[in-house]
């Protein structure tokens, strides 16, 4: 563990009614790293962010975040308090709000003191609206503000959605498929807001397409049935013999894209 | 363009607000008795209907047990009243029940600034209650609505047990009384009515800030995706049990009118068929919209007046076909159903537009 560190999870078990679907798993951040969590179907990888943020509640084990108020074990809190402290978590599916226009989406998304009474008292200052404003031009919604946000295609509510974890201004974050069913344009748009994400803050990605992996330089934490397999650099990560075997085994296509550059 | 097509509506609404409250305040000069005070019953349903909207329309937690509130906030004007009209003497079916002294908890409803505050506080403080025991345990949707009405079994069972204290199946009536004036003059009448118009401006006004300040628009999301809310750092059951509260609170209100109006409160009133009406109320106007919740009011109110005096039988059925027809082919309501004529007109506008200058081409976009 070193002094940079953000997160750390120690020996994480999460169990449903017996089945192990995390055991033991260890993940150590450093702040302002981008890492991505692979590994084939069923290996944990979604739990693992669910243990994080705190939709599931681990067995055993504990979740250390060292945030701007200190060093919290979340595995204690409840999921609004850890989303406070700094954690931010997008689901796979888009989950904006759709009976909210696009701008009111990301009116309420925007950090801020989130209470009952805050938020009755709460009026858009000049900042915020610019802070909301420039949102609207880097995810390229800017004409679209007013319309309700459950009328946008399936991309641009993906965008959406980033563009208030954004405002949310998380220390970390968790994205679990970012590019999952986008065509090959909106996953470049995609990762072209994630670069921009990334550059100030800490970020975590389960992600399955290996090319999009390819395009950032990072550590890769490989998954497999619940625990830890590999970790290190995608390179690394791909001359494994056991990480190739793991594929070879669940899923052809995955092993296709791990083994042809290997 | 947009904005100048947004602006001249903005006004258009403010003067329809201006000319229904003119007409609402002059009513007394154009309505006989029995009319002014068939509106002024619309109005405090209006009131109830506000409040259920904001529960159900904007946070989706449907209440099948309002009549309990709005039956609280009634018994609690009830028993001032009675204190008042009986004078020096026990009311009467205290009396007839063998109490020869007034229960302590009757005793300071002889003040009415504390049986109106009670009126309110008592509501909220029970919706507070029992969101603070089913929301933060994340019991909601169908289990939430069936608790509703378990409270509503609850609470006309210990009305109608408890009749010394409550006046048992008969409820609180036969009061005269109030500030030392008579309630049947005309002059009685007319202030009622005046004061029901203004809470629920009061109402509508309250429910309007509400519903457009941030609060609001974290209810909405609440409703869209309650988890969701949670990942944001938003606590959805401190939200829900706040709406809850307000829109129990706004029942209370309603029930403290419509006992000056109707001059009776009866645990009937506050069972599961009324209870239900309300929801209709909001259902049928359009819900989501609060000049919807208000719409409905008034005019299921005016209906049911007309239909159950000449066919009280029907009248049920009639509410349960309406209730089927509203969900199956209506589910904006009336609101719902003007809101989408007016879009086919404009779409056809532009339609016309489009094919007359055909160098632009088609955009799905609007739709």
């Amino acid at each position: 563990m070193n002094s940079t560190s953000i997160l750390s999870c120690q020996k994480v078990t999460v169990s449903f009614d017996g089945f192990k679907a995390v055991q033991d798993m260890s993940l150590e951040l450093a702040a302002g790293e981008l890492r991505f969590l692979i590994g084939p179907n069923g290996a944990g990888k979604t739990t693992m962010l669910d243990a994080i943020c705190g939709k599931v509640k681990p067995a055993a084990g504990s979740v250390a975040f060292h945030g701007k108020k200190g060093t919290v074990d979340v595995t204690r809190r409840k999921e609004h308090e850890i989303a406070q402290l700094g954690i931010g978590r997008k689901f796979q599916t888009p989950s904006i709000f759709s009976g909210l226009t696009v701008e009111e989406n990301l009116e309420i998304a925007m950090s801020q003191k989130r209470g009952v009474w805050s938020t009755l008292r709460a009026s858009m200052k000049k900042i915020d609206q610019e802070r909301i404003d420039a949102e609207l031009e880097l995810i390229g919604l800017g004409d679209k503000k007013r319309l309700r946000a459950g009328l946008l295609s399936h991309g641009e509510k993906q965008w959406l959605e980033i563009g208030m974890m954004l405002l949310q201004e998380p220390e970390i974050l968790l994205l679990d498929e970012p590019v999952a069913g986008m065509t090959d344009k909106e996953t470049d748009k995609t990762g072209e807001l994630l670069q921009e994400i990334v550059r100030k803050r800490t970020v975590v990605v389960v992600e399955h397409d290996m090319e999009f992996v390819r395009n950032f330089a990072s550590k890769v934490t490989v998954m497999h049935e619940g625990k830890l397999l590999k970790e290190g650099s995608m390179d690394e990560v791909q001359r494994d013999d056991r990480v190739a075997e793991v594929y070879l085994g669940r899923k052809r296509r995955d092993y296709d894209v791990v083994s042809s550059t290997a | 363009m947009l904005s100048s097509a947004i602006l001249p509506r903005r006004i258009w609404l403010l003067i329809g607000y201006a000319v229904a409250a003119a007409a609402l305040f002059s009513a007394p000069l154009y309505l006989n008795d029995f009319r002014l005070n068939l509106l002024a019953k619309c109005l405090a349903f209006a009131i109830v209907a506000l409040g259920l909207d904001l529960l159900w329309g904007y946070t989706g937690i449907l209440s099948l047990g309002h009549g309990v509130f709005f039956g609280l906030g009634a018994y609690a004007m009830a028993m001032h009243l009675k204190l008042v009209s009986s004078g020096s003497r026990l009311p009467d079916f205290m009396d007839w029940m063998g109490l020869t002294k007034l229960p302590w908890f009757w005793e300071p409803f002889k003040s009415f600034a504390f049986a109106a505050a009670m009126g309110i506080i008592i509501p909220a403080g029970l919706a507070l209650l029992l969101g603070f025991f089913t929301f933060r345990n994340r019991i909601r949707g169908v289990y939430f609505t069936i608790l509703t009405q378990a409270l509503v079994i609850i609470t006309v069972t210990l009305f109608v047990g408890q009749q010394a204290y409550t006046g048992g199946t008969n409820g609180l009536t036969g009061y005269t009384k109030m500030f030392g004036y008579s309630l049947k003059s005309d002059t009685a009448k007319t202030m009622v009515y005046l004061v029901t118009v203004a809470a629920l401006i009061l109402a509508f006004l309250l429910c309007r800030y509400l519903v457009k300040s941030r609060f609001g628009k974290v209810l909405r999301a609440i409703r869209d995706g309650e988890n969701r809310t949670r990942f944001l750092g938003y606590d959805p059951s401190s939200y829900q049990m706040a709406a809850f509260a307000v829109s129990a609170g706004l029942a209370g209100v309603a029930g403290m009118l419509f006992v000056l109006h109707v001059g009776i409160i009866s645990p009937t009133m506050m069972a599961i068929v009324p209870s239900i009406e309300m929801v209709l109320l909001v259902a049928i106007g359009g819900r989501g919209t609060l000049v919807g919740a208000v719409i409905g009011a008034v005019i299921m109110t005016q209906a049911k007046s007309e239909l159950s005096a000449s066919y009280p039988d029907f009248w049920l059925f009639l509410l349960g076909a309406l209730f089927i027809v509203v969900t199956v082919f209506l589910p904006g309501g009336i609101v719902g159903l003007i809101r989408q004529l007016r879009q086919m007109i404009t779409r056809r506008r532009n339609e016309n537009e489009l094919n007359l200058n055909s160098i632009v081409p088609k955009s799905n976009g609007i739709v």
